[in-house]
């Protein structure tokens, strides 16, 4: 692997670029690894990167259907935050975005995390009681957030009208190092890392069965062949369930169609991220200029990467009554990403039915600023076979005990 | 963008007038059943890649319950069926069975 820096930009400058070579290799799978992922997105990804980087297991393949972070990873609105009620929740998310501030340091690839500051607008009172406990929860678990007054809204964001007739905006729950990265950037980033510490990320090859014997993974068959592996961690988000009856389990998992778009590009108007719930909107600006606007999920299972119509509408008609300068925007592009729902609106991180098969799923709508974190714990499930601090109360035997982690109460909608 | 057909009142109308109840013909457990009976009833899915049953109201019209089959990959809905079936009516079944040879059938 090329290290990037300043001089190796120098140095290609004089040879008209040809000496940058490829960001990760395109090997044929090897008959067997110690560890398979599937799923090469942002999660996968990271799993493997920490599998290497924090345990030295590198005899690691990542198996890829389509191309690299062409499933949600390259479909989120890329926003970053970490301000969640419950304290699991809390702690892994923070995690996260705590990872994300050096990450570009640390993979030597600028995935552009800009700490612009992320706001969730209270425009009812029972929102803003919520907030306000969100925020005292976040000082108890060493997450800075700040409840802010109207006033400080139009401060930092001038387009928004605080006095709309139907929803007024009464204050927002403000996290001044919550941001956005760039989401394709995570992705090439782990990749490009993974494939220096020799891992083999293999694209376009998709499993069709995973082989087991006596309780215990033993292959995978796919689309280049059947694969041996020692272990398997399945991290595929809105087509888990499909990878799970595979391999012989059920989830606790709907998959449905979230769905968001952009309008055409302008100048900066709004230099953080906004999201309001009550109104089922979020919104933020692109470095390109264009307005990123996301929304809310089909009510039905879908697997077609595309959404409603109406939800699109919904979502635009309530955030031009808090923006009402984009109603002159024309939409430039929209589209839909498959999100994997629990109960709980909480993702899993669990041991399976199968011994030595793991799955990091259930990330719903809100997958994306978890990406580091996710990776951190499901590397140490992989590893250790038992989950560390971060991940064990996230076991999907949590719905058999009862031991609900209620992110969809404390939001008030899916996040 | 759905368009269903409610078989309780026979209009036919778009998602927006309909609202979504998830799978369908689920096994009921109560109090006294296994903790693994009881979790698969209340949160363990099929959630399958290709035909679905499952329960829909007719939110803003006659208020009724009922079921769609549907393919997941194409939204192509089957047919849709009142609700007071534990099983899909034999005739749904012989229409999804026509459309999709491979379908292993309602189990």
């Amino acid at each position: 692997m090329k290290r990037y820096s300043a001089f190796a930009i120098a140095r290609e400058a004089f040879r008209q670029h040809k000496g940058w070579g490829e960001a990760w290799t395109s090997p044929e799978p090897r008959a067997s690894y110690d560890v398979i992922i599937v799923g090469a997105g942002g999660h996968g990804l990271a799993t493997a990167y920490y599998l290497g980087k924090r345990f030295g297991i590198t005899n690691v393949a990542i198996i890829e259907k389509g191309w690299l972070g062409g499933g949600n990873t390259g479909r989120n609105t890329t926003i970053i935050r970490s301000n969640y009620l419950q304290d699991p929740s809390a702690a892994l998310y923070e995690k996260a975005r705590s990872l994300y501030e050096t990450l570009s340091q640390e993979l030597n690839y600028n995935i552009m995390f800009s700490p612009r500051g992320v706001m969730m607008l209270a425009q009812t009172e029972h929102e803003k009681r919520g907030y306000l406990r969100t925020e005292r929860a976040n000082a108890l678990q060493g997450v800075k957030t700040r409840f802010i007054g109207p006033a400080e809204v139009k401060r930092l964001v001038p387009i928004i009208n605080i006095n709309g007739p139907r929803y007024p905006v009464l204050g927002a729950l403000w996290q001044d190092r919550a941001g956005t990265a760039r989401h394709d950037a995570v992705a090439w980033g782990y990749a490009r890392a993974c494939s220096a510490m020799g891992m083999h990320v293999i694209e376009q090859c998709a499993v069709t069965g995973v082989e087991s014997a006596g309780g215990q993974v033993t292959a995978v068959n796919t689309t280049k062949g059947t694969i041996g592996c020692k272990k398997l961690g399945i991290v595929v988000a809105g087509h888990s369930g499909a990878l799970a009856d595979m391999a012989g389990f059920r989830l606790p998992v709907e998959s449905v169609a979230l769905q968001a778009l952009v309008s055409e590009p302008i100048k900066p108007c709004m230099d953080v991220v906004v999201m309001a719930n009550t109104v089922h909107g979020y919104m933020s600006q692109s470095d390109k200029g264009e307005m990123v606007i996301g929304g809310g999920a089909d009510q039905f299972n879908n697997y077609t990467q595309r959404g409603s119509w109406h939800h699109i509408e919904e979502t635009v008609r309530a955030l031009v009554e808090t923006f009402p300068m984009i109603s002159r925007l024309k939409m430039l592009r929209q589209w839909g990403g498959i999100v994997d729902m629990t109960g709980d609106r909480s993702p899993i991180i669990s041991k399976t039915p199968l011994g030595n098969c793991f799955i990091n799923c259930g990330w719903g709508t809100g997958g994306f600023k978890a990406t580091p974190g996710s990776g951190w714990a499901m590397a140490e499930l992989i590893a250790k076979g038992e989950p560390g601090p971060l991940a064990a109360e996230f076991a999907m035997t949590r719905f058999r005990e009862g031991r609900f982690i209620d992110e969809s109460v404390a939001a008030g909608v899916a996040h | 963008m759905l368009i269903l057909t409610c078989p309780c009142c026979g209009v036919t109308a778009e998602e927006t007038e309909f609202h979504g109840g998830g799978e369908a013909h689920l096994k009921r457990f109560g109090p006294g059943s296994e903790d693994a009976d009881y979790e698969s009833y209340m949160f363990n899915r099929k959630n399958p890649r290709g035909v679905h049953f499952e329960r829909w109201r007719h939110a803003y019209g006659c208020g009724k319950w009922f079921i769609a089959a549907r393919c997941t990959m194409t939204l192509e809905v089957f047919a849709t069926y009142p609700a007071q079936t534990h099983e899909p009516p034999a005739e749904v079944v012989t229409q999804i069975k026509s459309k999709r040879p491979d379908w292993e059938g309602f189990a």
